[in-house]
């Protein structure tokens, strides 16, 4: 709540000098450190490949996506837990017979278009149906879910060997990277363009920190609070495509529980879920933190229940690190 | 048709966004000229006149909700192995992942007096109460895969054999390595969810049946039967392990994320074996090309068995190739290994994933 007394002018954003970006992010260029340490010392002969650097870029390439559309919303006081529901929805419909019809190009931009959508009906919902975030998205979660159910019949949809182009994403390589690693790249890039070097960057700040102080400095807080949620569907659209070409299928059972890991990453990243504060490079880094545990269990044959175990005692922990460095900062 | 035009119609009005509108083109899977899993399985020739029509027979069905492509085959079947006798009256109720829901229906049938009954429950320990009040209502239960504790709860049980599944993998892939003559192979195996009993047994059956061989499994990881854990495991483990001799996958389904990966990983040094019999994983097979030599059936056709031994017990027969008036109380279907040299014959019982 002591978030609340801040003024836009103070909001972080006019803080962000490369000291604070060092100090902030320190924390967790130490976690990555020690996780790679114990790669090196466990696996040494697989873990420190550039095929497994690879391997894990490709891993982290979809729920990334959706990680930096999570950045924005949350940072903008808001939550969207749609946002593997989302995915799969639009990787039905982009797989649905009648789509596959018209090509690989129709096919990612029917993927893009339902996520865009399925965000603008969640952001029309919190922005002007004064719905809270939580409810919105979770209703639009569970009825997204349900409608790739219904349209794909519950069936896994494969992508048809003349629309291969969209399998190519994964399969192709330029300079030994796949092109999802392209992609994902190039939505963090512009996303941390969009974020810090543009007014709505800096309006997302604002109305997360304090929306009636955005209000009253002239922001149409629930215009931008609306668009927040179409950016974050954008992302859902993408990582649709991404799941496509990885798995050469849509499904309604794909991104099961990535708004949690999403929502987990974006926090572990520094970002405050009360909004007005956060980074898109901390949601990466969280995020990589998890995918880099997810390798390490799977390269040292561990199994998945402790992989859990792990990822929560991560969260736990970078939640309470941050808390400590945010009342040693507040003067 | 109506109705499902008028529903479509709702959605997209509901979700309102033009965005939405200008895709909505694209929804439709109707033109799927694809074969469906329900394409009813032939009928085994009679050898007796059990086909021939007899009394007429009410029979109840009670399955999950199909979100994964065996359960749905297995409604697909059971409704297709009815519509083939015109004394069979079908009466499926709606399919539900909730223990709750299925347990009132399982009671709305009895209540309805079927015939008998034919149940897949989604958990045979919760759901025995009720198939005992069924079986003591006078209501034959034939229980199907996933067995209820107590016997008194069910006339017939019929389902699959998971021990039987890994050891018809264990032998496929050890017999293959011997014959090659590879020591110490290294041996991969993908499982579904890990803490299921039937993941459990089918891991070892095959662990049983590679000790035969003398080898073993070098790693296994599990994920949870959908293409994209299938894939999320297989990228890893292929990491981990840079020479691999062969892959045993659970399942067919998870394996379709499992292939991908090793397409993307461009691995080709080992050869793997599937689980279940998709038609997906069947088409690799008979391709020739494909990594996937073999899977190992674990056929949704049971339900099609299911309704049969239903049809009969309902009207009192037996099964006219046995000796015995009454129908067996229990029925194991074997583990059977498909290749490129039988899968011929088992395309027309690929499911679809």
């Amino acid at each position: 709540m002591a978030e609340a007394g801040r003024t836009v002018a103070e909001a972080p954003v006019t803080t962000a000098a490369p000291r604070s970006f060092e100090l902030r992010h320190l924390g967790l260029f130490v976690a990555l450190a020690l996780l790679v340490g114990v790669g090196l010392v466990t696996r040494p002969a697989a873990f420190a490949t550039a095929d497994n650097l690879v391997s894990i870029l490709s891993l982290a390439a979809t729920i990334g996506v959706i990680t930096v559309g999570a950045t924005f919303v949350i940072i903008g006081g808001g939550i969207d837990l749609s946002v593997g529901a989302v995915m799969a929805l639009a990787s039905v419909w982009a797989t649905t017979v009648a789509t596959q019809e018209f090509g690989p190009v129709v096919m990612a931009i029917c993927a893009i278009l339902v996520g865009t959508g399925a965000g603008l009906v969640s952001g029309l919902l919190v922005a002007y149906g004064r719905l809270v975030p939580f409810i919105a998205t979770l209703a639009m979660l569970v009825a997204a879910r349900g409608l790739a159910q219904r349209m794909s019949d519950r069936r896994t949809q494969l992508v048809r060997p003349d629309n291969q182009a969209i399998v190519d994403l994964a399969t192709t390589r330029v300079l030994g990277v796949p092109l999802l690693v392209y992609v994902f790249a190039l939505v963090v890039v512009l996303g941390w363009v969009l974020l810090n070097r543009t007014t709505f960057g800096r309006r997302t700040y604002a109305v997360g920190g304090n929306p009636e102080a955005a209000r009253l400095a002239g922001i149409d807080v629930r215009r931008h609070t609306m668009l927040l949620y179409a950016l974050s569907g954008l992302c859902c659209g993408i990582a649709a495509i991404l799941i496509m070409a990885r798995t050469t299928t849509g499904s309604s059972t794909h991104g099961d529980l990535y708004e949690l890991d999403a929502i987990a990453a974006v926090i572990i990243g520094g970002t405050l879920l009360t909004g007005g504060r956060g980074t898109i490079v901390g949601s990466i880094l969280g995020l990589l933190i998890f995918t880099i545990i997810t390798n390490l269990f799977i390269l040292n044959g561990l199994n998945t229940s402790d992989q859990l175990i792990a990822k929560g005692l991560i969260i736990v922990v970078a939640v309470l690190l941050q808390r400590r460095n945010l009342k040693e900062r507040t003067p | 048709m109506t109705d499902k035009v008028a529903r479509r119609g709702f959605l997209v009005g509901g979700l309102g966004g033009a965005a939405l509108l200008a895709a909505a083109g694209c929804t439709s899977n109707e033109p799927s000229a694809a074969p469906s899993a329900g394409a009813a399985p032939a009928p085994a020739p009679s050898a007796g006149g059990n086909d021939q029509p007899g009394t007429k027979v009410t029979i109840g069905f009670s399955a999950p909700a199909a979100d994964h492509g065996w359960i749905a085959a297995i409604a697909k079947n059971a409704e297709a192995a009815a519509k083939q006798y015109p004394d069979i009256d079908f009466k499926p109720v709606e399919p539900t992942n909730d223990i709750n829901q299925q347990i009132s229906a399982v009671e709305s049938l009895v209540a309805a007096k079927v015939a008998a009954l034919v149940i897949l429950p989604n958990d045979g320990q919760q759901l025995n109460q009720v198939a005992l009040q069924a079986t003591q209502a006078g209501i034959p239960v034939v229980n199907l895969d996933r067995v209820f504790p107590d016997k008194l709860a069910y006339r017939t049980w019929i389902g699959g054999d998971n021990y039987g599944m890994g050891v018809a993998a264990g032998h496929y892939i050890g017999k293959k390595l011997k014959d090659k003559g590879v020591t110490n192979p290294v041996i991969v195996e993908i499982q579904g969810i890990a803490t299921l009993p039937l993941t459990q047994d089918r891991s070892k059956g095959f662990a049983d049946a590679l000790k035969t061989y003398g080898f073993s499994v070098t790693a296994k990881q599990d994920a949870k039967f959908t293409v994209e854990t299938g894939n999320q495991v297989a990228t890893s483990l292929l990491q981990a392990h840079k020479k691999i001799d062969a892959l045993w996958n659970h399942d067919d389904d998870q394996g379709i994320g499992v292939l991908a990966a090793i397409k993307e990983a461009g691995r080709k040094e080992f050869f793997m074996v599937g689980g279940a019999g998709s038609l997906n994983a069947m088409k690799e097979i008979q391709s020739g090309s494909s990594v996937l030599e073999a899977t190992v059936t674990y056929s949704p056709t049971m339900a099609s068995s299911a309704i049969k031994l239903a049809r009969l017990i309902a009207q009192g027969k037996g099964m006219s190739d046995l000796v015995e008036n009454q129908v067996p109380q229990s029925i194991t279907l074997a583990s059977e290994t498909i290749t490129k040299e039988n899968v011929e014959k088992y395309l027309p019982l690929g499911f679809e994933s």
